[in-house]
C-alpha cells in the first residue's frame, strides 16, 4: 500500500458534483469554515456552459503558506457524481483520499487500492432522517461538509457561526442546518477509525484582514464607488455577474432615501453593439458609463470602439476573458483578447488596457478606469478574466479615501465660455495631446460642435484635407504616451540576487507566478520579475526587457499575445522574450511554471517554449 | 463635402421668439446635399418648427447615423451638440445620451437605409425602451451615398433609376413603430411642409418615442418614373388622414375648423394638439385600427400621412426606471459614492 498522504494547511480537495444539485453553497461552506480557522484557501468552479444534470466540480487548494494560484493535481476527491467517478479518481494523487457516498455497494474493481477509500453512508442518512426529496437533496451536500469536518479537524463551531451568519432571520433553517451538518460529523466518529485522513486543518492565523471576494462583484463596486451611472450590458458569459451586482449595490447603495428614486440607470440592452452605443452616448453627454462583456461582446463592440477612439468620447469596457466565438468555452479562463482590445477597431487604434490580478485590483481599475477615460477622453478596458471574475479569491480589503474626487477631464465650463476662452473642440491646448471638450446644453450660443469619427479638423468642422487628418492623428499619438504616466505601473519582483533571467506576467497568473518564482529561486534559479498592470506600457517595461538577457513572458493564450504587444509597441528584440503559454481553459499553475522554466534554464535553448495543457 | 459657413449677420428687424432667437439662430451651414432634396426642406421644417416652438438651440441634442439623411443636422441647429455615430446605431448612443440628461430635447435623425437595413434592430428596440425623443426618417427607398441601390423601405415593384426592379416588400416604418411601442407615430411628405412642421412640433413637445417617417424624394436616384418614391408619384398617392394645429402652453387655441371635426389632445407638458380630421373613421388612438387602415391603404398603393398614432399615457425610459430629476451626469460625488465606511461594512460581509 502506497503511503497515506500527509499534510497540515496543505492540500487540495476537489468536489465532484452534478450541476443544479445545490452543491455549490456546501462547498463554499466548505472553503469558507477552513478561513476562519484562519487557514488560506483558493476556491475555483470548474464548471460546464449549463445549467442543470451536467457535471461540475469545485477545487479547493488549502495552503497555509497563502498560495493562491491553482496548484494542479488532487490530495482528495469528493466523489458525488457517478458519471465522472473514473475521472476523479484517476486525477488522484498516490497516497490520496476518496470520500464517497457508501450507501450502495461497488465492486472492488471501482476503486484504486493506491488510496484511502472513505465510505459515508450519505444518501442512507439522508433517507432515514428527511422525508422531502428536495431536503434529502441539499442536506446530503452539508452532511459531506461535516464528514470533512471531523475528518479534517475543521472546528464544528466556526460552520455553526457561518450558518448562522449565513441564514439571519431564518433561525429554522439555522437548526436544519446545522442537524445535518452534526449528523455527517456524528457517523464519522462514531464508525471511522480517528486516523483514517492524513490531510489536516490546524488553526492557523495566516488570514489577517484579508477579504474572500468575486472579482465580477469587485469589478461592480468599483463601478458604484467610482460614480458610473449608466450600465448598459448584454448578458454573457462570464460576465453577467458584473452588471448584475451592479445593479444589486445600486438599489442598496444609491436609492435617495427621501424619493426612492435611482442615482443610476442600467439597461440590458438587445445585443452588444446597443450596450457599447449606449456607454458611448452617456459619455459624450458627460455621464460615467460603463458595460461589461467577454471576448465575442468584444468584437461585436469594436466599429464603436474606434469610434470612441476618434471622437474621444469616455467608455469603460470591462472584459472578463473566455475562450472564442460560438460556443467558445465560455465557462473556461483565457488571457486571449489582448491584441483584440488592444488594437480593437478599423483605422489606426490604440485602446488603454488595465490587468487586475484580484477583486482587490478589479475593484481598484474599475474606479481608476472611470477617472481615466474621462481624463482621457477614450475606452479604458478592465482585462479581468473568468479565474478572476466567477471564483471568489482571498484578497487585501477594498479601500477608499473620504474626499477622493473623481478626476472628470478637461471639460470646459459655461462659465469659461462666456468670457471668451478659446474652444477647439480637438485643439492641444496644454501639451499633453489632450483636447477640451462641452457637454450638451452647456452655453446658449458657445461651445457648440459636431461629433464625427476623423473628417474633421481641431475646431470640429468638417474636413477631408490631409494635412487636418495627419495633425489629428499626431495628436492622438501624443495623447497615448500621456497615458504612459497616468496607468498603473508595473510591479517589480526583484530576485534579491543578480540574475540575467527576467519574468513578465499580468493579471490572474499572478498568485501562481508568485509561487513559481519562490519556488525557483530555492531552487538556485533566481529571476526578476515585472507584473504588468497596464497598457500603453511605461519606459520602465522597455528597461527592464533591456535590463536581462532573456525574459520569460507567462501568459494564458496560444499565441503569446502580450509577448507580441510588447515586441510591437517596445522594439524590442523579440529572441530576448521567450514565451510561455498555458490556454487548456483551467487556471495556470506554479508548477505548470516552474516545469517551463526550469526545462528552459537547464536546456539553454531559446526558442519560444509553448504547451497547451498542464 | 466642404463646409460653407453661413454670414452670422442678422438683419435687425428680424422676428424673435419669445426666448430671444431669430429664426436664423436654428440654421446650420449650408447643405451640400443635391439641388431639390427632400432633406432640406425637412431640414427647413425642423428650424421653422423649432423656432416657432420656442426652443433654446443649444438644449437640444441632435444624433444622426451615416448617409445622406445622417448628413442632415450639420445642415440645421448650429448652436446644438451634434453627433454622427456609425452606421444603423444612432438609437443606442441617443438612448445613452438620454439616460445621462433627461433635461435635454433629443432629436435623431436617420434614413430608410440606417434605419430599416442595417439599423432595424435597434430602431425597433428604441421604440420598444419608450426612450423620449423625435426620430426623423428621412424616407426616400435608395441608398444616396452609395449611388443609388434599394433600401429595405423600397416598395415592391419599383423600379430603379438604372431599370432594376426591386423584388423584396417594403419595410413600413411607421406600422412597425406602432407595435414596437412607440407612443406618437406620424407619417409626412416633405413636400408638405404644412403638414410637416406642426407634427414635427407635436413630436418634439411628445414625452416619449416620438417617430416621423417622412417620405423625402431622392432627386438623384429615385425621383423618375417607375419610383413609388417621386416628387410625382408621393404627390399622387398621398392619402393625408388630418391635419395638426400646435399650441404651445401660452398660446390661446385658436379653432378654424367646422364643429366635430376635430380632436383635443393636451400634452403633459401644457402643449395642446388640435386635430383636423380628414377621414372620418380614422381614430388615432385605436392602435389596431390604425395598423388596419395602414395596411388597407398600403394595398391600395397609397401612402397615409398625418398623425397615425398616439397613446399619451405611456411612461418613458426615465419614468420605467425611476430615475432622480437631476441628470444623471451633473451628480457628483456625494450623490454617488457610498464612502469609506460603507465599503468597510462590505469588507466585513465578505470575511
Amino acid at each position: 500500500m502506497t503511503q497515506k498522504l500527509n499534510a497540515i494547511n496543505d492540500f487540495v480537495v476537489k468536489f465532484a458534483n452534478v450541476n443544479g444539485s445545490g452543491s455549490a453553497s456546501a462547498n463554499e461552506l466548505f472553503a469558507r469554515a477552513i478561513l476562519r480557522m484562519g487557514v488560506p484557501v483558493s476556491p475555483r468552479n470548474i464548471f460546464p456552459s449549463n445549467i442543470q444534470g451536467l457535471p461540475t466540480w469545485y477545487e479547493v487548494r488549502v495552503s497555509g503558506a497563502g498560495h493562491l494560484g491553482r496548484r494542479g493535481g488532487v490530495d482528495m476527491v469528493v466523489a458525488m457524481n457517478p458519471e465522472t467517478w473514473k475521472q476523479d479518481l484517476a486525477e488522484l494523487t498516490p497516497g490520496g483520499y476518496l470520500l464517497h457516498d457508501s450507501t450502495r455497494p461497488l465492486p472492488e474493481s471501482a476503486f484504486r487500492k493506491d488510496v484511502t477509500t472513505i465510505g459515508v453512508p450519505l444518501t442512507a442518512i439522508c433517507n432515514a432522517t428527511y422525508s422531502d426529496p428536495r431536503q434529502r437533496q441539499l442536506f446530503k451536500n452539508i452532511l459531506y461538509v461535516g464528514a470533512l469536518a471531523q475528518l479534517m479537524g475543521i472546528e464544528p463551531a466556526v460552520i455553526e457561526t457561518l450558518f448562522a451568519r449565513q441564514y439571519k432571520g431564518k433561525e429554522p433553517l439555522i437548526a436544519s442546518n446545522v442537524k445535518a451538518m452534526r449528523l455527517g460529523r456524528d457517523w464519522v466518529r462514531d464508525n471511522l477509525p480517528a486516523d483514517i485522513c492524513g490531510l489536516r486543518i490546524a488553526r492557523a492565523d495566516a488570514v489577517g484582514d484579508m477579504i474572500f471576494a468575486e472579482g465580477n462583484a469587485a469589478a461592480a463596486l468599483g463601478a458604484v464607488w467610482g460614480g458610473a451611472t449608466v450600465c448598459a450590458w448584454y448578458p454573457i458569459t462570464p460576465s453577467s455577474s458584473v452588471a448584475e451586482a451592479f445593479e444589486g449595490y445600486c438599489k442598496r447603495y444609491r436609492t435617495d432615501a427621501a424619493t426612492g428614486k435611482a442615482r443610476y440607470a442600467i439597461v440590458q440592452a438587445e445585443d452588444e453593439l446597443a450596450s457599447i452605443g449606449m456607454v458611448i452616448g452617456a459619455g459624450w453627454n458627460g455621464a460615467r458609463a460603463f458595460t461589461a462583456t467577454s471576448g465575442p461582446g468584444i468584437s461585436l463592440m469594436t466599429e464603436f470602439i474606434g469610434l470612441a477612439y476618434f471622437a474621444e468620447i469616455p467608455s469603460v469596457i470591462v472584459n472578463v476573458q473566455r475562450g472564442g466565438p460560438s460556443t467558445g468555452m465560455p465557462t473556461r479562463t483565457q488571457q486571449s483578447d489582448l491584441l483584440s482590445c488592444a488594437y480593437a477597431s478599423n483605422g489606426d487604434t490604440k485602446h488603454v488596457l488595465l490587468f487586475p490580478e484580484d477583486p482587490r485590483e478589479c475593484f481598484d481599475f474599475t474606479a481608476a478606469a472611470l477617472d481615466l477615460a474621462e481624463r482621457l477622453q477614450t475606452p479604458v478596458f478592465v482585462m479581468s478574466d473568468l479565474d478572476i471574475g466567477m471564483n471568489r479569491r482571498l484578497c487585501r480589503p477594498f479601500a477608499w479615501e473620504d474626499g477622493r474626487r473623481y478626476d472628470r477631464g478637461k471639460v470646459m465650463t459655461a462659465e469659461e465660455l462666456e468670457v471668451g476662452k478659446t474652444f477647439g473642440r480637438y485643439l492641444d491646448v496644454d501639451g499633453d495631446g489632450i483636447p477640451w471638450r462641452t457637454l450638451p446644453g452647456t452655453h446658449p450660443s458657445r461651445g457648440a460642435f459636431f461629433t464625427r469619427g476623423t473628417t474633421k479638423n481641431a475646431f470640429a468642422r468638417y474636413s477631408e484635407e490631409g494635412a487636418d487628418y495627419v495633425a489629428n492623428m499626431e495628436r492622438l499619438q501624443k495623447k497615448f504616451a500621456t497615458a504612459r504616466a497616468l496607468v498603473p505601473p508595473p510591479e517589480l519582483s526583484p530576485a534579491g540576487r543578480p540574475t540575467a533571467w527576467g519574468a513578465i506576467s499580468y493579471g490572474s497568473t499572478a498568485p501562481a507566478m508568485a509561487e513559481a518564482l519562490a519556488t525557483l529561486v530555492a531552487d538556485g534559479h533566481p529571476l526578476d520579475a515585472l507584473r504588468l498592470r497596464a497598457f500603453p506600457f511605461p519606459d520602465s517595461v522597455r528597461d527592464f526587457i533591456l535590463a536581462h538577457d532573456k525574459v520569460f513572458v507567462v501568459e494564458q493564450n496560444r499565441d503569446g499575445q502580450m509577448r507580441s504587444l510588447l515586441v510591437n509597441e517596445l522594439d524590442v528584440d523579440p529572441a530576448r522574450l521567450i514565451a510561455v503559454l498555458h490556454y487548456d481553459g483551467t487556471p495556470i499553475t506554479a508548477r505548470f511554471i516552474i516545469a517551463a522554466i526550469r526545462d528552459r534554464l537547464a536546456a539553454g535553448v531559446v526558442t519560444p517554449l509553448e504547451r497547451a495543457v498542464s | 463635402m466642404t463646409h460653407i459657413a453661413k454670414p452670422r449677420l442678422h438683419h435687425p428687424s428680424l422676428t424673435r421668439n419669445a426666448v430671444g432667437f431669430t429664426r436664423r439662430d436654428y440654421e446650420g451651414p449650408v447643405s451640400t446635399l443635391c439641388a431639390g432634396c427632400g432633406h432640406d426642406s425637412i431640414s427647413a421644417a425642423i428650424v421653422q418648427a423649432c423656432f416657432e416652438q420656442d426652443i433654446e438651440p443649444h438644449r437640444v441634442a441632435k444624433l444622426s447615423g451615416i448617409g445622406c439623411s445622417s448628413k442632415t443636422p450639420t445642415y440645421f441647429l448650429g448652436a446644438s451638440h451634434g453627433f454622427n455615430t456609425v452606421h444603423g446605431r444612432m438609437p443606442s448612443v441617443l438612448t445613452g445620451a438620454a439616460l445621462a440628461n433627461r433635461e435635454l430635447i433629443y432629436l435623431g435623425v436617420s434614413g430608410d437605409g440606417d434605419s430599416a437595413s442595417i439599423g432595424l434592430g435597434q430602431f425597433a428596440h428604441i421604440m420598444r425602451r419608450g426612450v423620449n425623443m423625435t426620430y426623423i426618417v428621412m424616407n426616400n427607398g435608395v441608398y444616396g451615398l452609395t449611388k443609388g441601390q434599394f433600401s429595405a423601405t423600397a416598395d415592391r415593384g419599383s423600379v430603379a433609376k438604372r431599370g432594376a426592379v426591386n423584388v423584396e416588400s417594403g419595410i413600413d416604418l411607421a406600422s412597425l413603430a406602432i407595435l414596437m411601442g412607440a407612443s406618437f407615430v406620424a407619417r409626412s411628405f416633405s413636400g408638405d411642409k404644412a403638414q410637416l412642421v406642426p407634427l414635427i412640433k407635436a413630436a418634439i413637445s411628445h414625452p416619449g418615442p416620438a417617430i416621423l417617417d417622412v417620405v423625402s424624394p431622392c432627386v438623384a436616384f429615385n425621383n423618375h418614373k417607375g419610383s413609388t418614391r417621386s416628387y410625382d408619384h408621393v404627390r399622387e398617392h398621398n392619402a393625408a388622414l388630418n391635419r395638426l394645429d400646435v399650441f404651445s402652453p401660452a398660446e390661446p387655441v385658436s379653432v378654424d375648423y367646422a364643429p366635430g371635426t376635430e380632436v383635443r389632445i393636451e400634452q403633459p407638458n401644457g402643449t395642446v394638439l388640435l386635430l383636423h380630421k380628414l377621414a372620418e373613421d380614422y381614430d388615432p388612438s385605436d392602435k389596431a385600427g390604425a395598423l388596419a387602415h395602414i395596411q388597407a391603404r398600403e394595398t391600395a398603393g397609397m401612402v397615409t400621412t398625418g398623425l397615425l398614432y398616439l397613446d399619451p399615457g405611456r411612461r418613458d425610459l426615465h419614468g420605467r426606471l425611476n430615475t432622480v430629476a437631476a441628470p444623471l451626469a451633473r451628480l457628483d460625488e456625494t450623490a454617488l459614492c457610498p464612502g469609506a465606511a460603507a465599503l468597510a461594512a462590505i469588507n466585513d460581509a465578505l470575511r
